[in-house]
């Protein structure tokens, strides 16, 4: 079975290379918070240890955030591998998050 | 907010947006340290209105200002500004700060979202820069992603908290909000949670855009109730704001000449300088020709002139007056007249208004025409073009620049004008131009209805247009009424023919005169030699009586003398000498002779 799906996800190329990721959050805001939640999660399920997620938070460096693009929190963006995708909102939609990451879930 | 409110001072502390007229229908402009809110739909002129403030605030007193735009992206609203002189580009690189806040269609939403982030940027930024003014731009854009009334309002209570804690010269949100829209609920929670509401409009008339403003709440102060009109002009928006009540223009005692010397008679020697003259009058009653020959005469005194014509081009009415003998083109060539014709169906009238200023600020006129004024009121409704005729005869009277309207009156009284533009008490001086219909002819006729603070003559005139030019005809009157055309040709033919027949009279009885007085002179002469001749015979027949009184003393001396015993032989010797002289010279010697036989 493992092999199976390791299969699978070389197909899906999320695991082929590492996935990076910027989570920008408000402090302890709820949806912040929830977010962060979420995306481990999503994370721990799909990506193993294939990913490197840096969480920042716009309230201690907001000027980077700035000049990031971010506008709302919370806000993922994927750097690498291209395309790049830029998702907001508190992750609580999975499904969207997945395609969005580029990470093709399993049939079932 | 409560607590806050009560340690106001009695007068709300204002800033001024800079714009001209808002600032006087708000009696100061945006409400300082509180949060405004301009609602409207789109293209009403709510982002102008923010970004006007903006640019004012960072060119006019150095305050560097932050907007949010939620709706476009920064290079869109650049753009969109490039058509007012307001420098936009070079003020974005360091006094003004852009946030594209316009989520892409790109960006995957999962989930809830909140606005503590950015908020927390723009504070960052706001402290960075100095920012004194902040503009959310299209926040309605922002709410409807949030796709939830409970997450509105708490982003709304968020963008609260926020410009309470970061206090700000004046904080502006635009919203497009439509009356009676689904969202009334937390856009009504906007409009109380802010201290200024301005409502934006903009609708069709006729076919014309028309833009209005009006402020529906100002928490702590007056304001000047009702719906404004506004125009877009090089330097961005104007609000039609009443005039102020305290009229600032000086009077001038100057006189200009109206076009011609006997109009100059009529109004007691001419214009004054930065009057401003309404003529009205049917088409066809030569407004124009009288406005064609005032911008003349302003040219050949070396006055700068404008001349506006609406609906019909310049080049028309420059060959139109050809006819009448008045020469534009010449004064067009040397730059001293500047024409300008537009038409009137295509802009509304607050536009007409920027475009008048652009002109007068380009040409720099002294005096100026706009034919017809009236026209203006066919794009957009009497109301509006009745407020931008009396708002152009302010500005034309506060730029000392003398004015000369015309306006087409329907029907032949000149009070049914007092319905449409209502110029007519405002402007110092009012001419009428009417047809007069009377023994098969219709003849123009002038009157001077108005001339504020000189005499004007009273006279009804009749106005002849010859190659000349325009000619006010000698006044003929008769039965209480002045004479036109046939009559008064007939009456002046008439004056002719007496003044020959009077002469004529003249000399017929001067001659009878001449005549009577020859006769009477002879008479004279005839007389006079008959007064000779008595005066001679009267001289000698007194001469001649003195001797006789003196021989007739002699005489009764003698006889004295005789009856005291003389002899008688000596008197009768001493009478017969004295006889013998008296028979000479009279008969009446005989009655002598007797006596003295008498005698003795």
């Amino acid at each position: 079975m493992p092999r199976k799906k390791t299969k699978r996800e070389a197909s899906g190329r999320a695991v082929a290379t590492i996935v990076v990721m910027r989570l920008y959050i408000a402090n302890d805001a709820p949806n912040s918070v929830r977010a962060v939640a979420n995306l481990e999660a999503i994370c721990k399920e799909h990506l193993k240890d294939k990913f490197k997620l840096e969480i920042i938070d716009v309230l201690e460096t907001p000027l980077r955030a700035l000049a990031d693009g971010i506008l709302v929190t919370p806000s993922l963006t994927k750097v690498s591998p291209s395309p790049a995708a830029k998702i907001v909102g508190n992750l609580s939609d999975k499904r969207s998050v997945l395609h969005a990451l580029g990470i093709v879930e399993p049939v079932e | 907010m409560s607590g806050k409110k009560a340690a106001v001072p009695k007068i709300l502390p204002k800033i001024a947006t800079g714009i001209p007229g808002f600032d006087e229908l708000s009696h100061g402009g945006l409400p300082r340290y509180r949060t405004s809110l301009l609602r409207g739909g789109p293209g009403s002129g709510k982002t102008v209105f923010a970004l006007q403030s903006l640019v004012n605030a960072i060119r006019q007193r150095q305050e560097a200002g932050i907007f949010v735009a939620f709706e476009e992206n920064t290079r869109q609203i650049i753009a969109n500004a490039a058509s007012f002189d307001w420098g936009l580009p070079a003020l974005a690189r360091n006094k003004l700060f852009f946030l594209d806040a316009k989520l892409s269609p790109d960006v995957v939403k999962s989930g809830e979202f909140d606005l503590s982030g950015m908020l927390a940027m723009l504070k960052a930024k706001k402290e960075e820069i100095g920012a004194k003014w902040i503009v959310f731009d299209g926040i309605d854009v922002l709410l409807t992603l949030l796709q939830n009334p409970l997450a509105e309002m708490r982003e709304i209570y968020r963008i609260r908290d926020w410009l309470t804690d970061n206090e700000v010269n004046a904080a502006i949100i635009t919203a497009k909000i439509h009356e009676g829209s689904s969202e009334a609920v937390n856009y009504g929670f906007l409009q109380f949670m802010v201290d200024c509401v301005v409502r934006f409009e903009r609708r069709l008339e006729y076919g014309v855009a028309l833009h209005r403003i009006e402020i529906t709440k100002y928490r702590g102060s007056d304001f000047v109730a009702g719906e404004f009109p506004v125009s877009f002009g090089p330097s961005g928006m104007e609000v039609g704001a009443p005039e102020p009540a305290e009229i600032r223009q000086v009077a001038s005692g100057e006189r200009v000449s109206a076009g011609f010397e006997r109009l100059d008679t009529m109004l007691g020697g001419g214009l004054f300088r930065g009057s401003s003259t309404l003529i009205t009058g049917v088409p066809g009653t030569s407004k124009t020709t009288l406005a064609g020959k005032f911008a003349e005469a302003a040219c050949r005194r070396g006055e700068r002139t404008l001349f506006v014509s609406f609906d019909e081009s310049a080049d028309r009415i420059a060959l139109n007056l050809t006819s009448v003998g008045i020469n534009l083109k010449t004064h067009v060539k040397s730059g001293m007249l500047r024409m300008y014709s537009s038409r009137t169906e295509t802009i509304g009238a607050e536009d007409h208004l920027v475009r008048l200023k652009s002109l007068i600020r380009e040409h720099r006129p002294r005096c100026m025409v706009i034919d017809p004024i009236s026209a203006i009121a066919k794009a957009g409704g009497i109301a509006a073009a009745r407020a931008v005729a009396n708002r152009f005869i302010y500005l034309a009277k506060d730029e000392k620049i003398t004015v000369l309207v015309t306006a087409i009156n329907e029907g032949d009284e000149p009070e049914t004008e007092a319905t449409d533009l209502q110029i007519s008490t405002i402007a110092d001086t009012w001419i009428h131009l009417s047809y007069l219909i009377r023994s098969g002819e219709r003849n123009r006729a002038l009157t001077i209805i108005k001339s504020r603070g000189t005499w004007h003559s009273n006279q009804v005139r009749e106005l002849v247009l010859g190659a000349a030019g325009p000619v006010l005809a000698d006044v003929y009157t008769a039965g209480g009424e002045v004479l036109m055309g046939t009559l008064r040709w007939e009456k002046e033919s008439e004056e002719k023919a007496k003044t020959v027949q009077r002469r004529a009279e003249f000399d017929h009885k001067r001659h009878e005169l001449q005549a009577a007085e020859a006769d009477t002179r002879a008479r004279i002469g005839a007389l006079q030699q008959d007064l000779e001749r008595q005066r001679l015979e009267l001289s000698m027949y007194s001469s001649d009586n003195e001797a006789r009184i003196v021989s007739s003393s002699d005489r009764e001396k003698e006889l004295r003398r005789i009856r005291s015993a003389d002899p008688a032989g000596r008197a009768a010797a001493g009478t017969g000498s004295s006889l013998a002289k008296r028979r000479a010279s009279d008969g009446s010697g005989k009655r002598i002779k007797k006596e003295a036989r008498d005698a003795a």
